[in-house]
């Protein structure tokens, strides 16, 4: 079970990994679109390897949900719980 | 008076170099950029082919780790060499809206592909990427190109197998012939150095099996050739129509004097053994350029090094040139890198434009003993050509009886 704390930092190691977005520019208050500018192909690759990382299931009708980092981070969080 | 189209820029990233200075620095001297392969897959599936000739710089040496990403190799071979040929032409402001693209590629994402379905099967579709689409459709390269020069004015993806690369710098002439665009970057990309190709090419005959003496196999014209090595890469030459390269003070390699592309109608893979349909695409392109036989000085051949495909070239090229066919010097550049496949036409192009440029027929390894049915003047030690007006060819054929011949000029 991960805390918050690591679901972000593993989120902003997701996100480098795809976009070259600096890890530290991953907070919980960001846009996924608006602030770090990640187009839907880019995010379905986030949420594909979030599920494998953490274990967990969010369905396509989910991810419209998660505008925020922290929306996603609360999402997996919930999730595994 | 057909505008004319003249070669401003040059890029390239192929077996013997990773950029244009380095591939003819090579090609000239003559070296081999065909080596054992040492994938686990050649021994894990036991492949009869054991040889390729892989780039000599490898495209993650080059591009962005994420760039490289969303990308299918073939891309990001054609991007490397776009982008070289692109800072080569020295534009720096143009109307993009008259800037267009034809890249061609034999093949194009057969990797992510044929990685996509490995993964289905082994992890189920939620994990199949999402940008497996765009990264396997055969127009992904020219459309990455389009994209990273901002080229408006269409971005087309000739197919036609091994004339591909070829084909695409036709279409390119055409372009600003017709008017439609002022600048076309033109090109041909391949990356299909994996088992499953390598096995299908090998099931037809078609590759070398010398496996133990790589750097000797690819050996076009010579009696004991027994087929071609698949290579991989990219080449990219920036066409530019000839008031708008005068306008800028732009440096000119060379005129595009001449293209053409023919059909056999024969077979599906086999030559004509008679050579028809090259015949007319070497006439037809030299009519196209307003050249006779006796202007021609050298030939960029497409000579593979297969049994079958290297003997109705010289027959086509007989026909075509007549006894002035003797006087011409022939280079098979492909018994350097092996067979490019879709890119080779592109490639060669490039070669055959500073083979013009710098007056010199790069070197053809391996032609220990020519066939005697095959009696062309063949450049083994790069050889220097005349001062003047000088024109020289390039063919390609392609499987489905595809050929292709461009004529360039000095400029």
């Amino acid at each position: 079970m991960a805390s918050n704390e690591e679901i972000l930092a593993g989120l902003a190691e997701i996100i480098n990994e795809e976009t070259g977005l600096a890890p530290e520019a991953v907070q919980p208050d960001k846009s996924f679109t608006d602030d770090l500018d990640i187009d839907s192909i880019s995010m379905m690759t986030i949420v594909v390897n979030a599920e494998e990382k953490f274990g967990v299931r969010i369905p396509d009708e989910e991810v419209k949900n998660l505008s925020t980092v922290g929306d996603a981070v609360d999402f997996i969080s919930k999730a595994q719980a | 008076m057909a505008r004319k189209v003249v070669v401003t820029g040059l890029g390239a990233t192929t077996p013997i170099g990773g950029d244009v200075p380095t591939l003819w620095q090579n090609v000239v001297k003559g070296v081999s950029g065909v080596r054992q392969l040492t994938d686990d897959w050649v021994e894990k599936y036991d492949l009869p082919v054991k040889i390729a000739a892989k780039l000599s710089v490898p495209a993650e040496d080059v591009l962005g780790r994420v760039e490289m990403k969303r990308m299918d190799p073939s891309t990001q071979y054609g991007v490397i060499a776009a982008r070289e040929a692109w800072k080569d032409s020295g534009i720096e402001e143009i109307d993009h809206d008259r800037l267009a693209v034809a890249f061609a590629t034999g093949i194009g994402g057969v990797w992510t592909l044929l990685n996509g379905w490995d993964t289905l099967r082994e992890k189920g579709p939620r994990r199949v990427l999402p940008m497996t689409v765009p990264m396997l459709m055969p127009n992904g390269v020219a459309a990455a190109v389009s994209l990273d020069l901002g080229a408006r004015a269409g971005a087309h993806t000739p197919v036609s197998a091994c004339a591909s690369g070829t084909e695409a710098v036709a279409v390119g002439q055409e372009l600003i012939r017709s008017g439609k665009a002022d600048v076309v970057m033109v090109g041909g990309a391949e990356a299909a150095i994996h088992p499953m190709p390598l096995a299908a090419f090998a099931s037809m005959q078609a590759l070398s099996k010398r496996n133990d003496d790589p750097e000797h196999a690819s050996r076009p014209y010579d009696i004991d050739r027994d087929g071609f090595v698949m290579g991989e890469g990219a080449g990219a030459l920036v066409l530019e129509a000839e008031e708008h390269a005068l306008a800028r003070g732009a440096r000119i390699y060379a005129e595009l004097a001449g293209t053409s592309v023919t059909a056999d109608a024969y077979h599906i893979t086999a030559p004509d053994p008679e050579g028809l349909g090259a015949t007319r695409a070497l006439k037809a392109a030299m009519f196209d350029a307003r050249v006779q036989p006796e202007d021609i000085v050298h030939v960029n051949a497409h000579a593979t090094s297969t049994p079958v495909g290297d003997k109705p070239e010289y027959t086509a090229l007989k026909a075509a040139l007549g006894d002035h066919v003797e006087n011409v010097a022939v280079s098979a550049t492909k018994s350097q890198m092996g067979h490019l496949l879709g890119a080779s036409g592109a490639v060669e192009a490039v070669l055959t434009v500073l083979a013009v440029h710098e007056r010199k027929a790069p070197a053809t390894i391996n032609l220990d003993h020519q066939d005697p049915e095959i009696p062309l003047d063949v450049v083994t030690d790069a050889r220097d050509l005349p001062q003047g007006d000088i024109v020289a060819l390039s063919n390609s054929f392609g499987f489905g009886g595809h050929n292709a011949v461009l004529v360039v000029r000095s400029h």
